[in-house]
């Protein structure tokens, strides 16, 4: 295995046995959460693993971190085989889990001391090291309070310190957004930048498309258990197609001559008139923008309206699983 | 190892100990059961003269022994409930992607159990004081040992259910079923002198009737009675036996 990747896993597999209830016959079955997943993270990225509810990525991660087994396949840790070497792969990776795991009765700094020392620190360093943190991620404010009065963004940032304090080189990151007000949200991403440019591997799942284009060098897409296309959010986006420019036109005539008109002037990817909308789907939108704008103006083809919109994860979604991510979230 | 194993241990002791004296009311809540059994119902016992396994006058020194294991049962039996709670939170997870030794996770609970419960006895004992108890000062240390074991056996297998059902409405019947017949049938409340030939055999498949026999002994001060060496081997083979139960369900919880 290289140096410099931080994960790698072959054919790694879990099934569960779930129990059915119901028509004729109760019985076990076998489900397969994770089928087969290979993944390549190189070390210093922020590696995004995007995917609706019920997709395997929480059930992934727990077999990274050691909580679960593998059912088949193999993987390395930081160089470490996953079935053999769960002590070191435990010491060196931080995991922050959905749902956080602080204790809620005790406070923020309670927390964090016990922590450290659950990773072995002595309880001077562990207490220097929880005011480090308290400090590092702006807590001092209530860190000496029990957790269970914290805010939801402020829980959060005691759940990451957790994952963290113990210096890990590669964190794992369940979900880190999901249910946080936006300015939480926004708080939380900078914070996520601020961990990489430190130095540190960060392995982050999440159901949110924007949180994945802002955040992530690398992104993984999983549906069903399967990883479905990997690539950086450009490679994605642009496997998709180029941008789309919709003009409204006052009437389906003047909307039928621009289509004539555009297809003319510029090398159209795609072009479709519903009523008196055209919608162009062309490379570098952008630029082309202006251009026909003015080309549509002095045939006196006047545009009422005109949007561009470039490619976004939930089209790369769209594209590879014939679902909308968001469609997902909200069943 | 075992050094790893034994700082891990003081670490969730002292973590479980901080969270039990952050409500310390509770410790004295399940001493409530037993005081009442004193206050209340004892004296009828003293009423009844002399019946098979309590001679006459000598009814608190009967009584007393079997109340503190029956304080070691009820006052453990509940514990799983907060395992639940730190399951749920998420708790239990975080600790176990830490090199934290999985041993010291569950023996840092029962070793708080264990203790709080030891409170609680001495806390009982020393009430019943003024009724009269006489008892062999060596023989209610080694007494409180036996209890700190069945307080074990009880709170390993309360875990042991929290970790099997993981919800509350399941874990209160189960526990609820378990402690009542055990209970009846360790002769706490009358002895089992008292009882027909087959409940007196039932008993004998009830290993905290073995506790409640030696402890008797205990007090009494017969040290080398086959009652406290069979007690011991009994409880002590429980302890480990439902521990061990638990331990394995524990690491199966991440598997």
């Amino acid at each position: 295995m290289s140096a410099d990747l931080v994960i790698e896993t072959k054919g790694l597999r879990k099934t569960f046995i779930s129990k059915e209830r119901g028509g004729k016959k109760n019985g076990k079955k076998e489900v397969e959460a994770v089928k087969s997943i290979d993944l390549t993270v190189r070390k210093g990225e922020i590696f995004g693993f995007l995917g609706p509810n019920g997709a395997g990525k929480s059930t992934t991660q727990k077999m990274l971190s050691t909580l679960l087994c593998p059912t088949s396949g193999e993987a390395k840790v930081l160089g470490y085989d996953l079935s053999k070497k769960q002590g070191q792969i435990r010491q060196n990776v931080g995991c922050v889990s959905q749902a956080g795991g602080a204790d809620l009765g005790s406070t923020g700094t309670e927390n964090l001391v016990l922590q450290a020392q659950l990773y072995g620190a002595d309880s001077a360093t562990a207490k220097k090291d929880a005011a480090e943190f308290a400090e590092r991620f702006q807590m001092t404010s209530f860190i000496a309070r029990p957790a269970q009065t914290y805010s939801g963004g402020q829980k959060r940032r005691l759940d990451i310190a957790l994952g963290m304090i113990h210096h890990p080189q590669l964190l794992l990151l369940d979900e880190p957004t999901t249910g946080l007000d936006p300015q939480s949200r926004a708080y939380l991403w900078g914070e996520i930048k601020k961990l990489k440019a430190g130095g540190i591997t960060i392995f982050l799942t999440t159901q949110y498309m924007d949180e994945a284009d802002k955040l992530c060098d690398t992104i993984a897409i999983i549906d069903n258990g399967k990883i479905i296309v990997t690539g950086t959010p450009e490679e994605l986006k642009s496997s998709v197609g180029g941008d789309t420019i919709v003009f409204t036109f006052p009437s389906e005539e003047i909307a039928h001559k621009a289509e004539t008109l555009l297809n003319e002037r510029v090398k159209v990817e795609k072009i479709q008139v519903y009523s008196n909308v055209v919608h162009l789907t062309v490379k570098n939108g952008e630029r082309l923008m202006p251009d026909l704008l003015r080309s549509l103006d002095s045939k006196s083809l006047k545009a009422q309206g005109v949007t561009l919109s470039r490619p976004s994860l939930d089209d790369v979604f769209l594209k590879y699983t014939g679902r909308s991510l968001r469609e997902d979230i909200i069943k | 190892m075992s050094m790893k194993l034994l700082h891990d241990t003081k670490l969730m002791f002292i973590r479980n100990l901080q969270h039990t004296f952050r409500t310390p009311v509770f410790i004295f809540v399940s001493m409530f059961q037993p005081l009442m059994y004193l206050l209340l119902f004892m004296p009828l016992l003293n009423g009844l003269g002399s019946v098979p396994g309590i001679p006459a006058g000598k009814a608190v020194d009967e009584f007393i022994p079997g109340l503190l294991v029956l304080e070691a049962l009820f006052g453990t039996a509940f514990v799983g409930f907060s395992l639940i709670d730190d399951i749920r939170s998420g708790v239990i997870e975080r600790f176990l992607v830490t090199p934290v030794s999985r041993s010291a996770i569950l023996l840092g609970r029962v070793l708080r159990d264990a203790g709080i419960l030891l409170l609680q006895c001495i806390l009982i004992a020393l009430v019943a004081i003024p009724f009269g108890l006489n008892v062999n000062a060596t023989g209610f240390l080694l007494s409180l040992l036996l209890y700190a074991l069945v307080g074990i056996t009880m709170a390993s297998i309360s875990y042991g259910f929290a970790l099997t059902f993981k919800i509350e409405d399941a874990l209160a019947p189960t526990l609820n079923t378990i402690t009542l017949p055990v209970s009846l049938l360790s002769g706490i409340i009358l002895p089992l002198a008292l009882a027909p030939v087959w409940l007196k055999d039932l008993s004998k498949i009830n290993p905290f009737s073995y506790a409640v026999d030696a402890t008797r002994d205990l007090f009494a001060g017969n040290f080398t009675s086959l009652g406290v060496i069979e007690g011991f081997v009994v409880i002590v083979a429980m302890a480990v036996l439902v521990f061990l139960w638990s331990l394995q369900l524990l690491k199966k919880m991440a598997a």
